[in-house]
This record gives structure tokens, C-alpha cells and sequence, in this order.
């Protein structure tokens, strides 16, 4: 499923959260609503407002919802990268910080600190559970640290002449959105390395910088506020969130823009 | 064989490629597809035209400031400028009263006719600016201007009485103006009057008004470094503050030229006449600078007047241009002396009016040698029978030593017949606006042509006098200048002065001058 959020007014929740297949770390916030919803609650202003909450309500009982500062600032989603299988952080993190991230995690999950000029993390990396795509400086050290802990493959690349690789794609097991003026050539290399099907689009209301408008997991995917209709249905179907929306039944308006190659 | 056509072999895979290239996103706001490549953010050409306005800096009124007296619409912050309704310069005004129009790029603009007695112009605009990177909006609208009325400083100061603080009031007492056109000539050359308010023309002369006193002093300065003057200044007090002394005053300046003029006959008083130089009493005015400049054409002597001797003791001519006679000369001998271009030639000489009727001729000598020959008309002065009121003249007549010099005839100039109209001339005079208090008579117009006639004779002949000016050329003239040559050739008999093209100046515009000649 797909659905909008905001952080403190802000659309860009990708920048203020983190999300994968076995956890998900979000920011602490003045409001609280971001994470909690609360239905039928005495809040019902915040009902059909279209508060974000949607961390806790979706994930609560399935993955650990981890509220945390990065080095205390709460960019952590540009500051962190991470997937099923592991978490990196950027050298900048305190030590209790990283003790309390630790801590919350599950057991299997794997986390490590990065000595790298190019600290926002997630800026720099767009990874699933296989595959990392990464800014083309990154330092070899880095890149091999990348491929033990989140144990993935890794690829130096660029994303419409971008090579900040995690602001402009935002990345799951099912498919992945680029920037919109990535041209086809590109996207079908792209799709090619990571062996899931991509589609250029937007967030927010026309913002190129999806990686940043929006996080998402095998089965969530949480938008900024002005997210249009369009562009979530360009997003429910890409990563394969709605009822039925297997490869399939993408409707016909939708077939021409997207990529052909389903894998 | 050769008729059999075969179609060529067609790939299907070029097809397909450009059919992808053609939508790569959705738009986000309808959902078009759209080639992202190309497109302004993630938004169809559509949508950006709907959502996004490119003249929003623009203001959609304004108003623009006419002065109903001159028609002249404002151009701030001073200036202002004619400008007829729908014209480029009004255009152009209404653009610059825009703000914001210069981070936009123009592609169109034009007039949207509205009732002139509406007070509202309309201006289509379009304009282009850049949405995003790569990507120009093109949008059209309108703007409403409103027309205020305001007054010009000029029309302001015009309706205000007594703005002037200083006045030259330049008089010449003679019966003619041609002293006065030469100054117009001088002024405009030197751009004298550039700073003058207003000028008027009243009997016997010009008053130029000034706003402060020291361009008043710079005029009086300049006209007596070109023409003999005397200057006389007067104030009169405006007001006075006690308390700090501060006065202020309106200053007039009289300025009154010497009456006498080129080419006319004196009479010097016989006292001044020794003291310059022992010359005989009875000449000719040969030239005006800022002296007077005196010939004797029966001895070549010349003598100057300086202008402070000459108020000393002044004195009018005998007798002016306007009453100068036609003469033939029957015979001429030249002298042998020489000076400059004149040559001392004794001529005898019959009035061309006489011719016919009498055998009356005159025996004379003149300066004139070099330009005349026998059967030449030659103007001159008559001065046997005639009866001239002058009392130097009397004191000449009476004294023993000049009685007996006193010619019958005084050569001044050759005269050319001028067959030719004096539409036909190839070069022309500006002249200066100048306020009258009424329209003149028809009489009085008709003195003024006459005059006018006579003084561009003057600089046809007159090279000296022409190298004091700026002539130019005429509009007209350029234009048949080939035509006249090829259709027009001149017979030899037709002498008449012409002025070299390599003279004239071209013309260029100036505001406060009218162009030229009736």
C-alpha cells in the first residue's frame, strides 16, 4: 500500500525516515503524529487530516519502528542506508547513538559505522535487498563495506547525470522510480544491473528528487503530503503495493510509460 | 524491367525505439504522458500553461501623464515627448512605464484601439520566460493604461507670468531688418540663444528673456564680440528680505545696434572724419564687424570706427540699400591702384532709367575695377539732385575742402539679374522661433520678404558675410540636384552668384529651430 505523510510540514519524508524490509527508522519529532496514529482516538481532528503516522500504524506489530537522531540532527534518511540486512551510519554518529540503534535492531541486522567524505549516506546509496547503486567518488573501502554488510551487489552509477544516486531513486525488491527526465536508455541500464523493473516519475507534486520524497519496502510505501493521485498510482504500481497490481494488471494508460521489461 | 518498382526492405525496430522516446512520465498533475526528457519539472505543457504565470511581476495598470496644452506625454522622471495615439513612441512609453518587463523577454506588443475621450490606451503584450530550465512560456495579455492630465514645467512657465529674471532687449533703429537676420544667422551658428526662454519680436528689434542673469551677461557678451553695440544694464528691484538682505531683481539689458549697415552711404561728421585717418567724409559702409568699416572708393582709403568713438559721436546713414539705382556703365578705366580685391577704375555711367530717354551720364570713380565692364548694370547711390536731410551732409556740402569731392555717383555693387525664382536656390537658412505680438499686415509681410529677398542676395554675393554663417542644404535641392543638371543647362549669359554644394552643411534636427525660409 501507498500512502501520504508529512514530517513537521515538511513533504520530504524521505529525508526525515528510513524504511526496509526489517526495520524502519524514523526521526524524533516535535509531533509525535508522524509515527503514532492513533484511529478514533481523542484526536479526530488528525483522522481525516492526512496525517502520516503511518509508522506505527502500519508496521507496529510486523518490524521495529526506531525512533533516533543521527549525529543529533534528524536527516537520517539522507545521513543513513541500509536494507534487510544491514545499516550503515555515517562517522558523525555518536557512539550512544549507535548503542541505542543497536540496541532496537533485530539480532540479524548488522550495523556499521562509515569513515566517508560523503557522509549523507543516503544520498550517496540507493540499495535493495541485491543490488547498490552508488555515487561514482565513493571511496573502494567504502564500496566493499557496502557489499559486506547490506551484502549486496554494488554499482558505481549515475541517474540522469546525477550522482546522488539515493536522492534521485527510491529503490525496493519489486521496482524502483527515477528521476523523470532519466531517458529510456538509461532507465533500461539501470533496470538491467538491478534486475527490477524502473519507471521515471516524481513525487510531491513534480519534485524530481523521489529518493528524497519518499521512502519504501517490499509492502509500504510512504509519500510526502502532495503527492498527486497520478503519481501514487505511477508508485503503487511500480513497486507492486496495491490489490492486484501484479505486472499484469498495470492499466493501459499506465503501459506506456513505463518501462516494458517486467522481469 | 526498369518500370517494375520493388519496395524497399523497412526495419520495424526504428519504429518501435522512436514510439518509447515519445512518453517516459505522467504528468503529475493530469496525468498525460509526457516525454520527462523535455518536459518543465513533471508537468505537460498544459498544465504548466494553467498553473505557472510568467507576467506575474507585471503590473496589469498603470497610468501615463499628458499635458493637454503641448499634447506631450510624460517620459520619466523630466522628460517629455510627442507622441501621436498608437504610435512607436508611445509604445515605447507605455513599455518603460512597466516595471518588471526587463527580467522578461518582449516577443509582441501592440495598441488595442480604444475611444480617444475613453482616457484609456490598451496594449496587447506578449511575452516568453523561461519556466524551468530549457523550458519558455509563451503568454499574451493586456494592460490598461489610464491617462492622467498633468501640466509640463514648460506649459507651467508659459502660464506663469514673469519667469524671466534677466531680458536683452536688442534694437537696431533703421527701417529695414537685415541687420537682424544676419544676427539670427550668428546667434544660431554660435548657438547663442540656446538658453533663452522665450523670445520676442517687437518694433525695431528682438528681446530675449533669460532665466538668471549671468546667461543674460554670457548673450550681451557674445553680441558684442560680434557686432558693433552699446550696452546699457538697468534693475529692478522684486523683493527683499530685510532681515537676511537677500534682494532679488529682474536685470534688462538694452543692447542697441549701430544703425548703420553694409553697403549704405555715410556722411561722417568732418571732425571724426580727420581723426580716422584724414578720409573723405562721404563714403561707404563696406563692411559691419565690431567696428564699422569705411570706404572711400574714389581713393580705395578705408578707415575703421571703433564702436565707442562711433557713440561718441553718432550719426545715421545718408542713404540705405533700399534707395540704391540702377546704373550702365558706358566706359571704364581702371587706375592702377590696388587693394585686395578692389581695383580703382574711373567709370562713366548712365542711369539705367535714363537710357532711352537722355544722354545724361555721370563720371565717377570706383572700387568696383575688377568686377565691372562696359555695358554692366552696377547699383549705386545718386547723389547729385538729391536732397538728403542730414546735417553732415549739409556741413560737407558747406565746408571748403570736401564741397568740391562730392560725387555724383557712388558705385556699391554689381547687379545681376536675377531671372531664376528664389524657390530655385540650393541652399537655405535656419531660422529662429521667435514670438510676435501680432500677425504682421500683409504690407508689413511683404516688407519683411523684400528684406529677407535682399539679405540672401547679400550672402548669394557676399562670400565674407556667407563664411560668418551656416548654410545648408536645401531639401529639394539634393534631390533634383542630377535632374537639374541633366535637364537644365545654363546659358552663359546668367552670371549670377551661385554658392559652391561643398558650402552647405546637411541638415540635422533641432528642436527649437524652424526650417527655413517661406
Amino acid at each position: 500500500m501507498a500512502v501520504r505523510a508529512q514530517f513537521e510540514n515538511s513533504n520530504e519524508v524521505g529525508v526525515f525516515s528510513t524504511l526496509t524490509n526489517s526495520y524502519a527508522l524514523v526521526a524524533v519529532g516535535a509531533s509525535e503524529n508522524f509515527y503514532r496514529f492513533v484511529p478514533d482516538s481523542e484526536n479526530k481532528a488528525y483522522k481525516d487530516a492526512r496525517v502520516a503516522c503511518v509508522f506505527e500504524a502500519e508496521l507496529q506489530d510486523v518490524i521495529p519502528v526506531i525512533h533516533v537522531t543521527i549525529a543529533g540532527t534528524r536527516i537520517i534518511g539522507r545521513m543513513t542506508a541500509g536494507n534487510r540486512k544491514g545499516l550503515l551510519v555515517p562517522t558523525s554518529t555518536t557512539d550512544q547513538e549507535l548503542q541505542h540503534m543497536r540496541n532496537s535492531l533485530p539480532d540479524e541486522v548488522k550495523i556499521q559505522r562509515i569513515e566517508e567524505r560523503l557522509s549523507a549516506l543516503g544520498n550517496v546509496i540507493a540499495a535493495n535487498d541485491h543490488v547498490a547503486l552508488v555515487h561514482p567518488d565513493l571511496e573502494r573501502e567504502t564500496e566493499e563495506i557496502i557489499a559486506d554488510v547490506l551484502g549486496v551487489e554494488v554499482f558505481r552509477q549515475t541517474i540522469a547525470d546525477n550522482v546522488l544516486v539515493g536522492s534521485y531513486m527510491a529503490l525496493s525488491n519489486q521496482g524502483g522510480i527515477v528521476h523523470p527526465k532519466t531517458s529510456i536508455q538509461d532507465q533500461d541500464e539501470l533496470s538491467s544491473l538491478l534486475q527490477v523493473p524502473l519507471v521515471a516519475g516524481s513525487v510531491n507534486r513534480g519534485s524530481s528528487v523521489v529518493g528524497a520524497g519518499m521512502v519504501v519496502n517490499d509492502w509500504l510505501a510512504v509519500t510526502g503530503l502532495d503527492t498527486t493521485a497520478t503519481e501514487l498510482s505511477v508508485v503503487e504500481s511500480v513497486f507492486r503495493l496495491g490489490e492486484g497490481q501484479g505486472p499484469g494488471a498495470i492499466n493501459s494508460s499506465l503501459k506506456d510509460t513505463m518501462v516494458e521489461s517486467f522481469y | 524491367m526498369a518500370a517494375m518498382d520493388l519496395d524497399a526492405p523497412v526495419s520495424i525496430a526504428p519504429l518501435l525505439q522512436a514510439e518509447q522516446t515519445h512518453a517516459t512520465i505522467l504528468c503529475c498533475n493530469c496525468g498525460a504522458p509526457i516525454d520527462g526528457t523535455t518536459s518543465a519539472g513533471a508537468l505537460c505543457y498544459d498544465c504548466v500553461k494553467t498553473t505557472m504565470d510568467v507576467s506575474q511581476g507585471i503590473q496589469r495598470e498603470a497610468t501615463i501623464h499628458f499635458c493637454r496644452d503641448c499634447e506631450r506625454w510624460l517620459l520619466p522622471p523630466t522628460t517629455w515627448i510627442v507622441a501621436a495615439l498608437e504610435s512607436r513612441e508611445l509604445l515605447a512609453l507605455c513599455l518603460k512605464k512597466l516595471r518588471g518587463l526587463h527580467k522578461v523577454r518582449i516577443i509582441d506588443a501592440s495598441f488595442i484601439w480604444t475611444e480617444p475621450h475613453s482616457r484609456r490606451v490598451k496594449v496587447k503584450l506578449t511575452i516568453q520566460d523561461g519556466v524551468s530550465e530549457g523550458v519558455v512560456l509563451q503568454q499574451s495579455f493586456e494592460i490598461e493604461y489610464v491617462v492622467a492630465y498633468q501640466q509640463c514645467p514648460d506649459c507651467q512657465k508659459s502660464y506663469t507670468a514673469n519667469t524671466w529674471r534677466a531680458c536683452v532687449q536688442v534694437r537696431q533703429k533703421v527701417p529695414h531688418k537685415r541687420t537682424f537676420l544676419f544676427l539670427e544667422q550668428l546667434i544660431l551658428k554660435h548657438g547663442a540663444h540656446r538658453d533663452t526662454i522665450n523670445i520676442k519680436e517687437v518694433k525695431d528689434g528682438l528681446d530675449f528673456f533669460f532665466a538668471a542673469r549671468n546667461q543674460a551677461d554670457k548673450f550681451v557678451d557674445f553680441l558684442t564680440s560680434v557686432v558693433p553695440v552699446r550696452a546699457k544694464k538697468s534693475q529692478e528691484l522684486i523683493s527683499m528680505d530685510v532681515h537676511t538682505s537677500t534682494k532679488s531683481y529682474k536685470f534688462s539689458y538694452s543692447v542697441e545696434l549701430v544703425p548703420i549697415c553694409k553697403d549704405d552711404l555715410v556722411a561722417l561728421p568732418i571732425k571724426l572724419a580727420k581723426q580716422i585717418g584724414n578720409i573723405s567724409p562721404i563714403g561707404l559702409c563696406y563692411r559691419i564687424g565690431t567696428t564699422v568699416n569705411i570706404l572711400d572708393p574714389s581713393t580705395l582709403q578705408t578707415a575703421d570706427i571703433s564702436t565707442p568713438i562711433y557713440w561718441r559721436a553718432p550719426f545715421t546713414p545718408l542713404a540705405d540699400v533700399l534707395e540704391l539705382v540702377e546704373f550702365i556703365i558706358m566706359d571704364i578705366e581702371p587706375i592702377g591702384t590696388q587693394k585686395g580685391k578692389w581695383l580703382l577704375a574711373e567709370a562713366t555711367v548712365a542711369r539705367a532709367s535714363d537710357l532711352g530717354t537722355n544722354d545724361m551720364t555721370y563720371y565717377t570713380r570706383t572700387h568696383l575695377g575688377n568686377v565691372l565692364h562696359v555695358g554692366d548694370s552696377v547699383m549705386g547711390y545718386m547723389l547729385a539732385n538729391t536732397n538728403f536731410n542730414n546735417p553732415n551732409f549739409d556741413a560737407v556740402e558747406a565746408s571748403h575742402t570736401y564741397s568740391s569731392q562730392i560725387p555724383d555717383v557712388m558705385l556699391v555693387k554689381k547687379f545681376y539679374e536675377r531671372k531664376r525664382k528664389s524657390k530655385n536656390r540650393n541652399w537655405r537658412l535656419k531660422r529662429m522661433s521667435k514670438e510676435e505680438e501680432l500677425l504682421p499686415k500683409k504690407a508689413e509681410q511683404e516688407k519683411l520678404d523684400k528684406d529677407y529677398e535682399i539679405f540672401l542676395r547679400d550672402v548669394e554675393e557676399d562670400a565674407e558675410l556667407r563664411s560668418a554663417m551656416a548654410l545648408y542644404k536645401a531639401q529639394q535641392a539634393k534631390k533634383e540636384a542630377e535632374a537639374m543638371s541633366v535637364a537644365e543647362t545654363d546659358d552663359g549669359e546668367d552670371e549670377t552668384p551661385q554658392i559652391d554644394m561643398n558650402e552647405l552643411l546637411d541638415e540635422f534636427d533641432d528642436l527649437n529651430i524652424q526650417p527655413g525660409a517661406q
